[in-house]
């Protein structure tokens, strides 16, 4: 009897331990959750001094870019507590706000003295405010990021090439500030025997399952006068979204695919618009500016080889907003601790030491450092793209108005069906059908 | 069982009886064979109304509602049949049923012609049938994330050999042989990796209902003298038919569901032209979380297929009783 009451005991025991032991370890621990891409290894390193100073640890749970909005909206739309920290797409910050996954920082950051106007500007509207233009912070700007453009330096610079361009068009072949000018670019190498072999004029965005296409053809559209809605009356669309400039940069946009891509872009993202410069294909590359540390240290293409330039203009000069901003998920039973993270994670050393290992940050004092324009080749075109951002709808139903955009785009340009007016008057019905059902209008 | 083995079990059932307290084996004791009977069924049971039956009928609730998965703390309405009218009436799902019957149709008839001519000829039994039958049957057995990945590789006007081996026969440049890109090949492109990938599945059905027409009546066929055609038409096919019928009914019922390859190869494009019903689906519940039309468009296509499915097993049926 007494032994069985020992072993009884032993066993008791032994299941106490067992589950309370990795509840005391992770106490002490936070999830922060993201993308798996190169900014995330960059942070895991930076986060490294996190733990260093606090004792915190912290674990990491990164998703590749084509299931991270399934897989991390499913988690919040749960109540998940999978994540602490979250850094989430800029457009999720309207359904986040609204449904409670996020916690409103605004008392926080004035407990800790943490200052908006210390971010760029567009990085706080674009990553933290919901409503837009509003002083009601969501998350703190993390990694910035726009769509801007790399070349190949090195065949611009070959001079029989440049002599050949100026014959033909009057002007130096350089980095392109006008989207004739990138077109012309274009057309030049399009099919153009380099170095023995093939190669074509650009790569640019045309992905249809995510979000491709539209993060293309908004970086061109809003040069032409492309508008969400009317500036005066919210959700009002006609004439805005499909105005007769707007029709005509999407013309243009499939002039550009129609003349100048390799064969075969009909689903290009970030992955294959970047594989396309890699591998020596194109002549310029549309592609987020997280790319571009990557491909600047690249053996075949980085280096002198490489050049970058922000968005070209036409009418307006605007570039496509990228990146995102880290929040603390309301599900989690570490709040404090998340909080911990971000105060640490928003001070001027730590952005500054972000940046050096290949962050993006959006501090005022980091990126208007005066050695930061020659801190890195691309730095001086990130600076320049990030004044001129603007971002797609962050509504909370944004993902309804992504897919019709999606479809009504990639059949015009990819597909050839229709003209770019009843592309863009099919989306104005399709977004205004989305409104009417949030009841919008 | 052997002896040894019997006693055994013999052994283990009397010390489970012994260990049984009393007031339990009375209440045992008590119980009817059927009621024992239930009572070995009910764990299979109840985990089958957990995870199929309750889903179902939660889906069939929520499809009457507004309820949407990414707004929990919204009120849920109910809407009527007014989520069923809206799909119904919704020109962009109509096109994509029509493309998933595209689909649905040529992948089974491609299959199923393939499929039996590779199992009639494997039938032969000449030498190294045995290999060649594992070679046939690998496609199936690769990941469709693998073989997605595999074909798109393969489909590259640049560098792919599907490209290339085109241009070889047709002269056409491989920059021209866009298969993925253009809107009249992408969807046979994805009939094309669909029908290499499972036309083994109905080889291998159709070669076992080959196999089990009794050589005797082929041995009779020859004793009146029936040519080898009239043997095919009237032995071989109607023999087989059965199970030629069942591979059509897998395949049908797993085309309808075609997802994944449409995903790794076109992601449902261009524009919309392989956009199936799935897709559509998944966008509709995971990306715009309208979960009750969502759910009314899930009960739509599962009663579409239960109705065929079932409108077709009879037909099955009255083939086999023949």
């Amino acid at each position: 009897m007494q032994k069985t009451s020992k072993a009884l005991f032993g066993l008791a025991t032994a299941f106490v331990m067992s589950s309370a032991l990795p509840n005391l370890a992770k106490a002490d621990e936070l999830t922060l959750c993201w993308a798996a891409w190169d900014p995330a290894n960059a942070l895991v390193e930076l986060s490294k001094d996190f733990t260093a100073k606090t004792g915190t640890q912290m674990m990491f749970e990164f998703v590749p870019w084509t299931s991270y909005a399934d897989r991390f909206l499913n988690e919040l739309n749960s109540h998940g507590k999978l994540c602490d920290l979250i850094i989430g797409d800029s457009q999720w910050i309207g359904g986040s706000a609204e449904n409670g996954h996020y916690v409103k920082l605004n008392d926080f950051f004035d407990k800790e003295g943490i200052k908006m106007d210390d971010f760029v500007p567009a990085t706080v509207v674009g990553y933290s405010e919901w409503p837009k233009n509003t002083p009601n912070y969501w998350a703190l700007p993390a990694m910035g990021d726009v769509v801007g453009w790399t070349y190949r330096k090195d065949w611009f610079e070959k001079p029989e090439l440049q002599k050949e361009f100026k014959e033909k068009y009057g002007h130096d072949l350089a980095a392109p500030k006008t989207y004739d000018e990138l077109k012309q670019i274009a057309e030049f190498f399009q099919k153009r025997q380099i170095d023995g072999k093939t190669v074509y004029g650009a790569s640019i965005y045309t992905e249809r399952g995510s979000e491709g296409i539209t993060m293309g053809v908004t970086n061109v559209l809003y040069d032409w006068g492309f508008q969400y809605e009317n500036p005066q009356k919210p959700y009002d669309m006609e004439g805005f979204v499909n105005s007769a400039d707007a029709v005509k940069g999407l013309e243009f946009y499939k002039s550009l695919y129609d003349c100048c891509t390799p064969p075969g872009s009909s689903n290009v993202y970030m992955v294959e618009s970047a594989d396309a410069f890699k591998s020596g294909q194109v002549a310029m590359q549309m592609n987020f500016a997280f790319t571009w540390p990557g491909l600047y240290k690249d053996e075949k293409v980085g280096g002198d080889r490489i050049g970058f330039f922000p968005n070209p203009a036409e009418k307006a000069h605007f570039a496509q907003l990228g990146g995102q901003g880290i929040s603390v998920v309301s599900y989690s039973d570490k709040r404090d601790a998340a909080l911990q993270y971000i105060k640490w994670f928003a001070q001027p050393d730590v952005q500054a030491k972000w940046w050096e290992l290949g962050g993006f940050s959006c501090l005022n004092s980091v990126v208007n450092a005066p050695g930061f324009a020659k801190s890195q080749p691309y730095a001086q075109a990130f600076l320049d793209s990030m004044a001129i951002v603007k971002d797609f709808w962050a509504e909370p139903s944004y993902a309804s108005l992504l897919q019709a955009m999606q479809k009504r785009v990639h059949n015009y340009v990819v597909a050839g069906n229709g003209t770019a007016q009843e592309a863009l008057d099919g989306l104005v019905k399709d977004w205004s059908d989305v409104f009417k059902d949030d009841g919008k209008i | 069982m052997t002896i040894s083995q019997s006693s055994i079990v013999e052994k283990a059932a009397d010390a489970t009886a012994r260990a049984t307290p009393s007031s339990v084996a009375r209440r045992v004791r008590g119980l009817s064979d059927r009621a024992i009977a239930w009572l070995f069924i009910a764990p299979a049971i109840t985990l089958l109304l957990a995870i199929n039956i309750f889903p179902l009928l939660w889906a069939v609730y929520l499809s009457f509602t507004n309820y949407r998965a990414n707004r929990p703390n919204a009120p849920v309405l109910g809407v009527g049949f007014g989520n069923y009218q809206r799909v119904l009436n919704d020109p962009d799902i109509w096109q994509a049923m029509q493309t998933t019957a595209h689909f649905v149709f040529w992948t089974i008839v491609l299959q199923t012609v393939i499929g039996f001519t590779l199992a009639y000829l494997i039938d032969r039994k000449f030498r190294g049938h045995a290999f060649w039958t594992t070679i046939i049957l690998i496609p199936m057995m690769l990941s469709p994330a693998v073989v997605g990945n595999f074909w798109r590789f393969l489909y590259e006007p640049q560098i792919g050999l599907f490209a290339y081996a085109v241009s070889l026969v047709t002269g056409i440049p491989t920059s021209d042989i866009q298969m993925l890109g253009n809107v009249t090949l992408a969807p046979w492109a994805i009939i094309i990796v669909d029908t290499w990938m499972w036309t083994p599945y109905v080889m291998l059905i159709c070669l076992a209902g080959l196999r089990s027409i009794p050589d005797y009546i082929y041995e009779a066929a020859e004793v009146d003298r029936a040519s080898p055609w009239r043997q095919f038409w009237s032995i071989t096919v109607p023999m087989a038919l059965p199970f030629i019928m069942l591979a059509v009914l897998f395949r049908g019922i797993e085309n309808f569901k075609m997802f994944d390859m449409v995903t790794l190869l076109t992601g449902g494009g261009p524009g919309s032209v392989t956009e199936v019903a799935s897709i559509t689906l998944k966008r509709a519940a995971f990306e715009s979380w309208a979960t009750g039309r969502a759910s009314a468009f899930a009960i739509i296509l599962f009663v579409a297929v239960f109705g065929l499915a079932n409108i077709y097993v009879k037909a099955l049926n009255k083939v086999k009783q023949r």
